[in-house]
C-alpha cells in the first residue's frame, strides 16, 4: 500500500485536516487517502489511451507518442483531441441538463402551474426578456415569463440558427464565431454532434475536433449555463452583496444539521423556506433539537450563499469531512460531484444520506424523489422530517464540530457589480475600466473550479489568489474555488488592506468591496462571460474579449465540467490556465495547438501549470501583454478639456 | 479613506430625508395636500426631481411619492466591520439628499415673506436669490453652450477671512467660471464675505448667492439639470442622459470651505452623481480613484491659493486665458458689473455728452499695429464725477478683411471693453455710454488701455481675418463732434447695404452648429433675412465666422435648387440639414411655421405659436413671465420647442426676425400675428408699423393684442373681431 501523505501536505484547510486526522485515527476511508493509495493511470492521465471501439482499447506511449498509432491508425493527436472533446461534451451536457431543469421549472411557474415557487426578480425577468427579444411593453408579466421560458427551453432543442445569448457577446467576438462557423445551433445538437464526431471512424483531424469542441463548449457557457443562471436569478433572486459564513464550523451541535450537496438550486431553495417554517421548527423542537441548521455544500450551496446568505459547510473536498464530524443528521444530494464514497462513509455514522434526483441514484442511499415541477414542497417536507427524526440517533461521542468558520461578503452578480460601481443612477462598469486603464487595477482574473485530492487541498487556490492580489489583479470567483478563498478570509472587505497591491487596495476601499468577488456556482461562470462582454462594451479596453487584460484559472480542477468551462473561456477569447495535471502530452501537435496555435483562431488559449506562483506569473504576463497591446501599460498625462474637446465628448 | 466619507454621506442623507419628511408633513398639515408649490417662473417644476425621476411636483401632495423614493434609495448605515460595498449606496444616498433638498427649498416659496429675492440682483437688505427662473437659466445657459462660461463652482461654507474669499471669487471670475454660493461655516457665508468686502454679487458678475442653508446648493444642481433638458433635449426622467450630459458638458465642481459635516458629505455624494467632484480646504479623507467623475472624486486639504487651480485640474477643465496687459482683471464675468455714480471716476458719453465707437478697415500699409493714441484729456486729467465726450476709433487691416466685417468687429467693442473690471460700457455706435470706476482708475487704468484691450482681443478672436489694429481714443469735444458725423454717414451706408441684401440675392446661407454641443441634432440655418434664433448671429456674422474658422460651427450652405419658393425649401439646404441633424430632420422650411419649421436648441429669444382657433399666431419672448393665450407660459413652451425637435406650429426665433419680410411668409407673415406681450410689441413698434404699411394694413400695430387685451385664445379672437384683424380674412392655416 502506498504511503499516505502527512496531513499538512494534504490540505491547508484546518477543519478538513482535523476531520482527516479523525478519519485516519478511526480507520475511515476518505478520497484524500484513496488518492494516495491509488496513483492515477499514467496512460489515461496523458490521454494516450483510446477506448472508443473494441478493436482496442489502444494505448500509445506518452514518452514516444508518434511511435505508434491505434489499430484503426488514429494518431496520438486524434486520440487526445477526441478524448478532450468528449470531456467537453460531458461537461456541457452536465451544465445544460441542469439549465434545462431550470427552464422546465420556470415554465411551470410562469404558467401558474407551480404554487411551490414564484418569480422573485421581475426586473431581471424584464431585462432577460429584452435580451431575448421578447416584447415586454404593455404585456402581463406572466405572458412575458411564459415566452421567456419557452425561448430558454428552445435553446436546448433548437436545430438551426444560433443560441440567443451569444448576441450578448461583443460584436467582434460574435463575428469571429460566425466566420469560423462556431455559433452553436442548439445545446443538444452540439452535444450529440460531438459524441458522433468522436465516435470510431468519424472526425480524425485534431484541429477540426478542437474547434468543434469549442462550438460545443460555447453551447455550455452562452447556452445551458447562462440559461440556468438567468432563470435561477429570476426565480430565486439576483444575488446582491450579502454576509455569509463558511466552513465546517457552521454546523451546530444543538440543532438538526441538514447538509445539502449538489448543483441545482431549487431543492435547496425549497428547504431554505421549510427550515424556517414554524411547523418544521416545531417538529425539530419535539425531536429535542434547538432548531434546524440547514447548510449548503458545493455549488447549490454557493448559489444560496450568495442569494440568501445561507451558511456553507465547505467545498467539494470537504464532503467526507462534513460527514466525519458525526453531527450531520441528514445529507441530501441531487446531481454532479456526488462521490459514491460518501454513502459508505455516512453509514459509519448516524447520518442519513438521501439521493433525490432520478438521474443520480447511489446504491445504499435512501432515495426520496424530488421533482421541482411536481412535488417540491411535499418532498422537501419529507426529506427534512427524516433528518429531524434522525436527530435522536446522533451519537454525541462521535461528534466533533471544528470551531472554525469565516465570515464573508458575497453576491457579486453582473447586476451587483454594475450597481456597486455607480449606484442606481450611474450604474456602469466605467469605474472598473477606468481604473484598469489608469493602472490601479492591472487586470481581472477568474479563479474558479473544483478541489482535487491529488494536490494540496485549497493551497493552490490560496497561493495563486494571494499572488494575483499582490500584483493588483482583481479576482472573481465561482464554485468550490470561491469557498476556499472565503474560508481564508479573502472575501471580507478588510482583506483589501491585507493582501492587495496599492492600486487595487485603493479601488476596493473606494467601492467598499472585497478584493475577491464571489459570483456563484460553477454554472454561474456565465456571469463572468457577461461581465467580460460588458467590460468591452463599456469601452477603452479594445473591441473583443480577447483584447481585455484578463485571464482565467482552475488551479485544482477535477471535473469534466471544468474542461468544458475552460474551453468556452478559451473560445470566448480568454487565456486560461489549468493546474493539477492535463490530459495532453507535451510537444504533440494537438498540445501545441491547444497551448499555442489556437490563439490565432480564437484569441484565447490554454496553459497548464501546477505551481501556483508560476501560474500567477503566466497570468500576469498575459495581462501585461494585453495592457501593452492596448497602450495602457504606461502612465498617461491627464487630459484637460477645452471647449473644443468638451464638444467631442458624448452626451 | 472613502469608507469614512460614504458612512458620513449615508448618515447625513438619513438625517436630511427625516428632516424634510417632517417639513413636508407639517406643510401638508398646514396648507393641505392640494396646496400648489412651485419655483418662480419655470417650466421644469422642481427641476432635479423632474429631470431625474420625470415626476412633476405641482402640489404638496406630489411630494409624497418623492419621499417614498428617497426612503427606497436610503441605504443601510455602513457597518464598522464586514461592510457591504458602500460606493453605490453613498451615491444613492446623495441622490435622495438632492431630491429632499429640492423639496425643502421649494417649501421656502410657501413662506411669507419668501426668503429670496427674485431676479438677477440682490437687494440692499437681502442678498439671497434662491432658484434662478427660466429666463435667467436660458440667458446664462447660452454662455455654457458657447463656452464663454466653462462651468460653475458650487461653493459651500466660507473662507477663513474676507480677503481670501475675494481672492478665490476673483480667480474664478477671471476664468469665466460661475460661482454659486450656499451654506455657511461658523456662522459666516462666502457670499456675505464678498458683500462685506464690497464685491458686487448677483448673476451679472457670475457671483450668485443662492441661500444660507446647505439645501440652497440644490439651485446649482437644478440649474445644471434644467440645462440638460433645455439645451441638450434630454427628456425628463432620462436620468442617465441628464447625468451624462452634466459630466461631459457642464464642467462644475464643489468647493467645500470649512468643516465638512455629514450633511455636506451627503450633498457632495449627490453632486458626484452629476460628475461634479468636491475639493475641500479641510483635512478630510480623499477619494482619488476615478470612474464616476472624470478624475478624482474628493480631494482635500488644498491651500486656498491653490484651490481654484486644483479644482480645475480635478474637474479636467482646460481654460485658456489670453493675458491682457492692463492693471485690472479681465473676464466675461465682469461684463455684468455695475458702476454706480458714487463708485465712478468719470462718465464718458451717455445722455449728457457725445459718445460713439467706430471700426473701419484700411489698407495694410495704412495701419500701424499696436498704435494707440489719446486725443484730448486722459482719465488723470479729468475731474472726478464729471462727464466727458468720447470717440473710440478703431482701424484694422488684414489680407482676409472685408468691409462687411467692419460692423461685426465694431459690435464686439461692447463686450470686449466691458470685460475689464471697472469699465462699464452700454450701447453701441453713436449711443455709447461708458463709466470708469474709481478703483480701476486708482489701479492705474488709463484710456490707452482701451486700445490695449481691443488690440489684444481683436487679434486673439479675429486673427484669421485681420493682421493689424490701431486705436485712437478721442475726448476732445470738437474732434468727437466732427468724427461722430463721419461715423454716422458710414452707419447709414451700412444699413442700406444690409437692407438691400435678401435671401434671393445670395446663393449661400450659413449654418450655425454652435449649439450642437448642447442640442446635438439642432441645425440653425442663417439667411440674410433670417438671423439665428438666439439673435446673436446674422448672415454676415456667419460669413465672418466661417472666414475666421473654416472648420468651425458656421459653415456655408449652398442653397441648391428651389424646391418650394413660398416655404423656403432648397435641395442644398435640405441635404445639409439632413446630414448635420444626424439624419433626424429630413426637410426644412425657412419661412414656414406649419411645414417643416426650423428646430430649436433652447437659446431662442422668442417663440411663435399657432393659435388654431384664431387662425393666427402669437409671439412671446423670454422676458415675459406671464401666461399666454396658448395656455402655456414661455417657460413651458420653451420646454416643448427646444432640444432639436421639429414641432409644426411652434418655432423659436430671434426678435429681429419678426420685422423681416420673410417672417413666416409662407403663412402670410406678420399679418398673422394676433398677440404679443406689451413690452415686446412696444420695442418693435417701428418695424411693425413699417411692415404693416408695406402689407397694406397701416394700423396693424393697434390690431395686435397684448396681455392687457387678452390672456386666452377666446379673448384673442374676441379682440380680433373687435379690431378687424387681417388674419380673419386669410386662408386657413391648418
Amino acid at each position: 500500500m502506498a504511503k499516505l501523505r502527512e496531513i499538512q501536505d494534504v490540505t491547508i484547510c484546518e477543519t478538513t485536516a482535523e476531520m482527516l486526522k479523525k478519519a485516519r485515527d478511526t480507520g475511515l476511508s476518505t478520497a484524500f487517502d484513496r488518492a494516495d493509495e491509488m496513483s492515477a493511470c499514467p496512460i489515461g492521465a496523458k490521454s494516450a489511451c483510446c477506448k472508443h471501439c473494441v478493436m482496442g482499447p489502444c494505448r500509445l506511449s506518452s514518452k514516444a507518442p508518434y511511435d505508434k498509432v491505434g489499430v484503426c491508425g488514429a494518431t496520438i493527436d486524434t486520440i487526445q483531441a477526441r478524448n478532450f472533446a468528449r470531456m467537453v461534451a460531458a461537461g456541457t451536457a452536465a451544465h445544460s441538463d441542469h439549465g434545462r431543469e431550470m427552464s422546465e421549472l420556470f415554465l411551470s411557474i410562469a404558467k401558474g402551474e407551480n404554487p411551490d415557487y414564484q418569480i422573485r426578480d421581475e426586473a431581471k425577468l424584464l431585462a432577460v426578456a429584452k435580451d431575448l427579444g421578447v416584447e415586454t411593453e404593455g404585456r402581463e408579466v406572466k405572458d412575458v415569463a411564459v415566452e421567456v421560458a419557452e425561448i430558454c427551453l428552445s435553446q436546448f432543442s433548437q436545430q438551426h440558427g444560433h443560441l440567443k445569448f451569444l448576441e450578448r457577446a461583443p460584436e467582434a467576438r460574435f463575428k469571429k464565431w460566425q466566420d469560423l462557423g462556431l455559433l452553436p445551433r442548439g445545446v443538444d445538437r452540439e452535444v450529440v454532434e460531438m459524441m458522433h464526431r468522436t465516435a470510431m471512424g468519424v472526425d480524425q483531424d485534431y484541429k477540426n475536433l478542437t474547434l468543434g469542441a469549442a462550438r460545443c463548449a460555447l453551447a455550455d457557457g452562452w447556452g445551458g449555463s447562462m440559461v440556468s443562471t438567468e432563470l435561477s436569478d429570476i426565480m430565486f433572486g439576483t444575488p446582491k452583496p450579502i454576509r455569509g459564513e463558511v466552513d465546517l464550523g457552521v454546523l451546530d451541535a444543538g440543532k438538526v444539521n441538514v447538509v445539502v450537496h449538489g448543483h441545482e438550486p431549487h431543492m435547496l431553495d425549497m428547504l431554505c423556506e421549510l427550515a424556517e417554517d414554524p411547523e418544521m421548527l416545531a417538529k425539530a423542537k419535539e425531536a429535542g433539537a434547538e432548531g434546524i441548521n440547514l447548510v449548503g455544500m458545493c455549488c447549490s450551496g454557493n448559489e444560496q450563499l450568495i442569494r440568501r446568505g445561507l451558511k456553507h459547510a465547505g467545498n467539494f473536498m470537504q464532503c467526507d469531512a462534513v460527514i466525519i464530524t458525526g453531527a450531520v443528521d441528514g445529507m441530501m444530494v441531487d446531481v454532479q460531484c456526488i462521490q459514491q464514497g460518501l454513502v459508505s462513509l455516512s453509514q459509519c455514522f448516524h447520518t442519513k444520506f438521501f439521493t433525490t434526483n432520478y438521474r443520480c441514484k447511489i446504491e445504499g442511499a435512501e432515495h426520496i424523489e424530488f421533482h421541482g415541477t411536481e412535488n417540491a414542497r411535499q418532498a422537501g417536507v419529507e426529506l427534512l422530517t427524516k433528518a429531524i427524526e434522525n436527530f435522536k440517533n446522533r451519537d454525541a461521542s462521535k461528534v466533533t464540530i471544528p470551531d472554525t468558520r469565516e465570515q464573508m461578503i458575497g453576491g457579486f452578480s453582473h447586476e451587483t457589480i454594475n450597481y456597486m460601481l455607480g449606484g442606481t443612477f450611474r450604474a456602469s462598469y466605467t469605474p472598473l475600466n477606468d481604473n484598469i486603464i489608469n493602472g490601479r487595477i492591472r487586470g481581472v482574473a477568474g479563479v474558479v473550479g473544483c478541489t482535487n485530492p491529488r494536490v494540496k487541498h485549497d493551497w493552490v487556490h490560496y497561493e495563486l489568489v494571494k499572488e494575483l492580489l499582490a500584483n493588483d489583479v482583481l479576482v472573481v470567483q465561482t464554485g468550490c474555488s470561491a469557498i476556499t478563498m472565503a474560508k481564508m478570509g479573502f472575501m471580507q472587505p478588510e482583506a483589501a488592506a491585507k493582501y492587495c497591491g496599492p492600486g487595487l487596495r485603493e479601488v476596493c476601499e473606494a467601492v467598499g468591496m472585497p478584493p475577491v468577488l464571489h459570483s456563484g456556482a460553477c454554472v454561474d461562470n456565465s456571469r463572468i462571460l457577461v461581465a467580460l462582454s460588458e467590460m468591452v462594451k463599456t469601452g477603452g479596453l479594445g473591441d473583443d474579449i480577447s483584447d481585455l487584460p484578463v485571464a482565467g484559472a482552475a488551479p485544482e480542477y477535477m471535473s469534466e465540467k471544468a474542461i468544458a468551462i475552460g474551453h468556452y473561456f478559451v473560445a470566448s477569447g480568454v487565456f486560461t490556465v489549468f493546474g493539477v495535471t492535463f490530459p495532453a502530452i507535451e510537444g504533440t501537435k494537438w498540445a501545441e495547438y491547444l497551448f499555442g496555435g489556437i490563439e490565432e483562431d480564437l484569441g484565447g488559449k490554454w496553459a497548464f501549470e501546477s505551481d501556483p506562483n508560476k501560474m500567477a506569473a503566466l497570468m500576469i504576463d498575459h495581462i501585461n501583454k494585453k495592457r501593452e497591446a492596448l497602450g495602457i501599460h504606461k502612465k498617461k498625462e491627464r487630459v484637460l478639456f477645452d471647449m473644443e474637446a468638451r464638444r467631442q465628448l458624448e452626451v | 479613506m472613502s469608507k469614512i466619507i460614504c458612512a458620513a454621506a449615508i448618515r447625513g442623507a438619513h438625517a436630511i430625508v427625516d428632516r424634510v419628511e417632517k417639513k413636508v408633513n407639517d406643510a401638508i398639515a398646514k396648507f393641505g395636500e392640494d396646496k400648489e408649490v412651485k419655483l418662480p417662473n419655470t417650466g421644469y417644476y422642481l427641476p432635479v426631481i423632474y429631470g431625474i425621476l420625470g415626476h412633476k411636483v405641482e402640489t404638496l401632495g406630489d411630494m409624497k411619492p418623492v419621499l417614498e423614493r428617497c426612503r427606497e434609495l436610503l441605504p443601510p448605515q455602513v457597518e464598522e466591520r464586514l461592510w457591504v460595498p458602500y460606493l453605490g449606496h453613498a451615491l444613492d444616498a446623495g441622490m435622495a439628499t438632492l431630491f429632499a433638498y429640492d423639496m425643502e427649498e421649494a417649501l421656502k416659496y410657501l413662506e411669507d415673506p419668501i426668503p429670496y429675492v427674485t431676479g438677477e440682483d440682490p437687494t440692499e437688505d437681502n442678498i439671497w436669490l434662491g432658484a434662478a427662473d427660466d429666463v435667467i437659466m436660458r440667458k446664462r445657459g447660452v454662455e455654457f453652450v458657447d463656452g464663454s462660461a466653462p462651468g460653475f463652482a458650487a461653493i459651500v461654507g466660507a473662507a477663513p477671512d474676507n480677503e481670501t474669499a475675494v481672492k478665490i471669487a476673483k480667480e474664478l471670475q477671471e476664468k469665466g467660471i460661475y460661482v454659486f454660493m450656499a451654506s455657511e461655516h461658523n456662522g459666516k457665508t462666502f457670499a456675505e464675505q464678498l458683500v462685506e468686502a464690497g464685491v458686487q454679487v448677483g448673476w451679472p458678475t457670475r457671483l450668485v448667492p443662492f441661500g444660507r442653508d446647505t439645501s440652497a446648493a440644490i439651485h446649482a444642481v437644478g440649474f445644471a439639470t434644467r440645462a440638460a433638458m433645455a439645451f441638450g433635449g434630454v427628456k425628463p426622467g432620462d436620468y442617465a442622459g441628464i447625468l451624462r450630459y452634466n459630466k461631459n458638458r457642464i464642467f462644475a465642481f464643489v468647493l467645500a470651505l470649512g468643516e465638512v459635516t455629514d450633511e455636506w458629505y451627503a450633498a457632495a455624494a449627490g453632486a458626484i452623481n452629476y460628475g461634479f467632484p468636491t475639493i475641500a480646504d479641510s483635512d478630510i479623507p480623499e477619494i482619488l480613484v476615478t470612474g464616476i467623475c472624470t478624475y478624482e472624486h474628493v480631494v482635500s486639504n488644498v491651500p486656498h491659493d491653490q484651490i481654484v487651480s486644483k479644482a480645475i485640474e480635478v474637474r479636467g477643465l482646460k481654460i485658456q486665458i489670453s493675458k491682457i496687459d492692463i492693471p485690472v482683471s479681465y473676464s466675461p464675468a465682469f461684463e455684468g458689473e455695475r458702476i454706480g455714480r458714487d463708485a465712478m471716476h468719470v462718465e464718458l458719453g451717455g445722455p449728457k455728452a457725445d459718445g460713439f465707437e467706430f471700426c473701419r478697415m484700411l489698407e495694410l500699409d495704412q495701419v500701424e499695429d499696436g498704435k494707440f493714441e489719446v486725443i484730448g484729456p486722459d482719465l488723470d486729467e479729468m475731474e472726478v464725477g464729471k462727464t466727458y465726450p468720447i470717440g473710440i476709433w478703431v482701424e484694422v487691416a488684414g489680407r482676409n478683411m472685408q468691409p462687411d466685417f467692419e460692423p461685426i468687429l465694431e459690435r464686439q467693442i461692447h463686450h470686449l471693453l466691458n470685460g475689464a473690471e471697472g469699465i462699464l460700457h452700454i450701447g453701441q455706435r453713436d449711443i455709447l455710454w461708458m463709466r470708469v470706476s474709481k478703483k480701476a482708475y486708482e489701479a492705474g487704468l488709463r484710456l490707452k488701455h482701451f486700445g490695449t484691450i481691443l488690440h489684444a482681443k481683436f487679434h486673439n478672436e479675429f486673427g484669421k481675418i485681420l493682421d493689424k489694429v490701431q486705436v485712437r481714443i478721442y475726448t476732445e469735444p470738437e474732434k468727437v463732434k466732427e468724427l461722430i458725423e463721419e461715423a454716422r454717414k458710414t452707419y447709414r451706408e451700412r444699413e442700406s447695404r444690409l437692407g438691400a441684401m435678401t435671401d434671393e440675392t445670395v446663393d449661400t446661407f450659413y449654418s450655425c452648429l454652435l449649439c450642437q454641443s448642447f442640442a446635438p441634432d439642432h441645425v440653425c440655418v442663417i439667411s440674410p433675412e433670417r438671423p439665428g434664433l438666439c439673435g446673436a448671429y446674422n448672415w454676415l456674422d456667419g460669413k465672418a465666422a466661417y472666414e475666421i474658422n473654416p472648420t468651425g460651427p458656421n459653415q456655408p450652405v449652398k442653397k441648391g435648387d428651389v424646391i418650394d419658393e413660398k416655404l423656403g425649401q432648397w435641395t442644398g439646404v435640405n441635404e445639409y440639414v439632413y446630414q448635420n441633424s444626424h439624419e433626424s430632420v429630413t426637410s426644412f422650411s425657412a419661412y414656414s411655421l406649419m411645414v417643416d419649421p426650423m428646430t430649436s436648441c433652447g437659446c431662442f429669444e422668442a417663440i411663435v405659436v399657432l393659435l388654431p382657433m384664431a387662425n393666427a399666431v402669437m409671439v412671446v419672448d423670454r422676458d415675459f413671465p406671464g401666461m399666454t393665450p396658448c395656455g402655456m407660459p414661455f417657460s413651458t413652451l420653451a420646454g416643448s420647442v427646444g432640444g432639436g425637435a421639429q414641432t409644426p406650429g411652434f418655432v423659436g426665433i430671434s426678435k429681429f426676425y419678426i420685422g423681416s419680410k420673410k417672417f413666416i411668409s409662407a403663412e402670410g407673415g406678420i399679418l398673422r400675428v394676433a398677440w404679443m406681450p406689451k413690452a415686446l410689441k412696444e420695442s418693435l413698434k417701428e418695424v411693425i408699423q413699417k411692415r404693416g404699411e408695406e402689407l397694406g394694413v397701416p394700423d396693424l400695430y393697434d390690431k395686435i393684442a397684448t396681455e392687457e387685451d387678452a390672456t386666452t385664445e377666446e379673448e384673442v379672437m374676441e379682440f380680433m373681431q373687435k379690431v378687424g384683424h387681417p388674419a380673419l380674412e386669410m386662408d386657413p392655416m391648418m
